[in-house]
């Protein structure tokens, strides 16, 4: 017996995602900005699906509350656009400021459990909100535009937009593979398995559901800079929209809650509905809403978590593995 | 004058905060789950009320009480259905597949009555407009004090019912523990399904009373559900009459933080939430505790 953490399969896969990301970084060379525009708005959403899930699926954190992030991330930028910095630097300045504010609101939240977590996410973005409602130079309660991002040519600033968008993801995933690939992680998954039985063994649940929430922030906060850079217009009404969570919700559901590969198929699927259903509409969010309810209760594991249960198939591995050992590992 | 006024029309909206969070706090404290399609099933009561008087004519009132069974049935399907399956998944599954729910509720409201806003003020009668005026500047409204003695009742009545009857002894032994109350010979479904039934019809009383007092629309049922469950953690989760209390507790810090700025009024209610959460670390009690 030997334990392994890669598969031929994963290897190649690692390989291809490597490529992929190579690849997608030469489209704004190639294609119009219509379409970087779209694969912008599909990072966002790979994004935001890759964070919840760090949230509920390895914290079992289910925050109703992360567009308080989003909204952050967003305003943050425009503030600092107004006060004379770059828009890009300021982009990654508001991302560095959700993430920083997610550890105060950390040393709050997590002491709350199941829905009095959920909720008191959803009433602080509410708060944070009302704050930026009642802030004139923010635009109050009817938005405003991001127009330092005017100095770029549209074909440039959406081909910036998208490198960073790209950049933002590749880094949050990167570090949530790494995150859960460490030592660290195996604790992540033994509370995802079991939090009694983790904290138990000594596993420091506490610290570890910290250090997800924050990275989330950072992630959830990145999110809302590029919804901005991408539609260079938010509203309170919009960005700290209680939707953005079904969105999550959804994407992780649907994809797999608690796998890593599960959210970003979700997120391509969520992102293959929006483009389907361009108007949008009621329709669409009934589907949304009763799908994730559905998955939820009929496959909790979502698609992916049942591929991989019934195939056996790991394409970015974060456990390990036992296989039996072949004859000259053994002689070696 | 105007801070006693205050804390008097405070109580008022209080209590129907209590009657909009009285059904999320039984669901609690009989199964220990949160609801999060609370707020939008008292917005679909408002909407059913509203049919019901669009196409009759009768008052707000009549039209509830018809609206009523209809709720009382949808509570137990949505028990049988929706909630049954969730509570066997563990603690986030409720939460999850009660947030998909209250999606689908929002989004089918939109489609069946548009996003315009509606009331139920123009049909419920004197009761919205009249009000007395007890010394300069102190007013009571007759709704208000409809309010408040429907509120009595209904958590009197709760109170006597779980006290009281034998039905009520089975729902406190069955939250106090499903198990033993299995090996007894309750069947905890059927204690369950009545208990959601029982939250879905205040929750729609809640929703009548949203109707009166103030307009609705298919969006409006998040923003009750917060509320409702602020006035649940201020009174302390699981305790009936704490919820009460909650109730007006939230009611009063909104009417207050509306003398500092009108904006400031539901910022007040939130911070004195997000304060009882802290004090408290997250902990309550799950059991129906006052009903002993």
């Amino acid at each position: 017996m030997k334990v392994q953490r890669w598969t031929r399969t994963s290897k190649l896969f690692m390989g291809g995602a490597g490529a992929l990301a190579i690849l997608l970084a030469s489209v704004p060379l190639v294609f119009d900005p219509d379409l970087v525009q779209k694969l912008t708005t599909l990072l966002i959403l790979v994004l935001l699906a890759a964070m919840w899930n760090a949230l509920a699926g390895y914290g079992g954190l289910v925050s109703v509350g992360q567009q308080a992030f989003i909204g952050i991330g967003a305003y943050g930028t425009v503030f600092f656009a107004g006060q004379g910095v770059s828009p890009y630097v300021a982009m990654v300045l508001a991302t560095l400021v959700a993430g920083v504010v997610s550890v105060p609101i950390s040393l709050f939240a997590l002491r709350l459990r199941a829905a009095q977590f959920a909720i008191g996410m959803w009433v602080i973005a509410e708060v944070i909100s009302i704050i930026v409602r009642l802030d004139q130079n923010l635009g109050a309660g009817t938005g405003i535009s991001l127009i330092q991002l005017n100095q770029y040519a549209p074909n440039f600033r959406q081909a910036y937009t998208f490198w960073l968008a790209l950049a933002f993801t590749v880094i949050f995933l990167a570090a949530l593979y790494f995150l859960l690939r460490s030592p660290l992680g195996t604790s992540l998954q033994a509370i995802r398995d079991d939090e009694d039985a983790a904290r138990s063994l000594g596993v420091r649940v506490a610290a570890r559901k910290r250090l997800l929430f924050v990275l989330a922030g950072f992630g959830c906060g990145a999110a809302g800079v590029l919804v901005v850079a991408n539609t260079l217009f938010i509203e309170p009404g919009s960005v700290f929209s209680v939707q953005w969570s079904a969105y999550m919700i959804f994407m992780v559901l649907v994809g797999g809650l608690g796998t890593f590969e599960g959210p970003i198929l979700g997120a391509i699927l969520l992102f293959a509905i929006q483009t389907t259903f361009t108007q949008g509409g009621p329709w669409y969010l009934v589907g949304l809403g009763a799908t994730a309810a559905l998955f939820a209760l009929v496959l909790p594991r979502g698609l992916w978590g049942t591929v991989e249960e019934r195939l056996g198939l790991r394409l970015m591995p974060v456990g390990y593995r036992v296989v039996e050992a072949k004859r000259d590992d053994r002689a070696a | 004058m105007t801070l006693i006024n205050a804390i008097l029309q405070g109580i008022f909206l209080g209590a129907f905060y209590a009657v909009l969070a009285c059904g999320l706090s039984i669901m609690f404290g009989v199964m220990r789950i949160i609801n999060l399609a609370h707020g939008d099933l008292a917005v679909l009561g408002a909407y059913i009320t509203f049919v019901i008087v669009d196409h009759t004519g009768v008052s707000a009132f009549i039209a509830f009480l018809v609206a009523l069974p209809v709720m009382i049935v949808l509570g137990y399907v949505l028990q049988l259905t929706v909630l049954e399956r969730s509570l066997k998944a563990g603690i986030l599954t409720p939460l999850l597949a009660t947030f998909g729910l209250s999606i689908v509720i929002q989004n089918l409201l939109q489609l069946t009555f548009s996003p315009d806003v509606r009331s139920l003020g123009g049909s419920a009668g004197a009761i919205t407009t009249s009000s007395w005026l007890v010394t300069n500047g102190l007013s009571v409204s007759a709704l208000g004090l409809v309010m408040l003695v429907v509120a009595l009742i209904v958590f009197g009545s709760l109170q006597l019912f779980l006290s009281r009857t034998r039905a009520g002894w089975v729902m406190r032994a069955t939250a106090e523990d499903p198990d033993a109350a299995e090996l007894v010979g309750i069947d905890s479904r059927s204690v369950y399904a009545r208990a959601t039934a029982i939250a879905v019809a205040i929750a729609a009383l809640g929703g009548l009373f949203l109707g009166i007092r103030s307009v609705f629309d298919p969006q409006s049922g998040p923003t009750q559900l917060i509320f409702a469950f602020e006035a649940v953690v201020i009174g302390g989760m699981g305790s009936l009459w704490g919820t009460l209390l909650g109730g007006i507790a939230l009611g009063v810090a909104q009417t207050l933080g509306a003398q500092v700025h009108p904006q400031f009024a539901v910022m007040a209610g939130h911070l004195l939430f997000l304060t009882v959460l802290i004090v408290r670390f997250g902990g309550g009690r799950v059991v129906l505790r006052t009903a002993r």
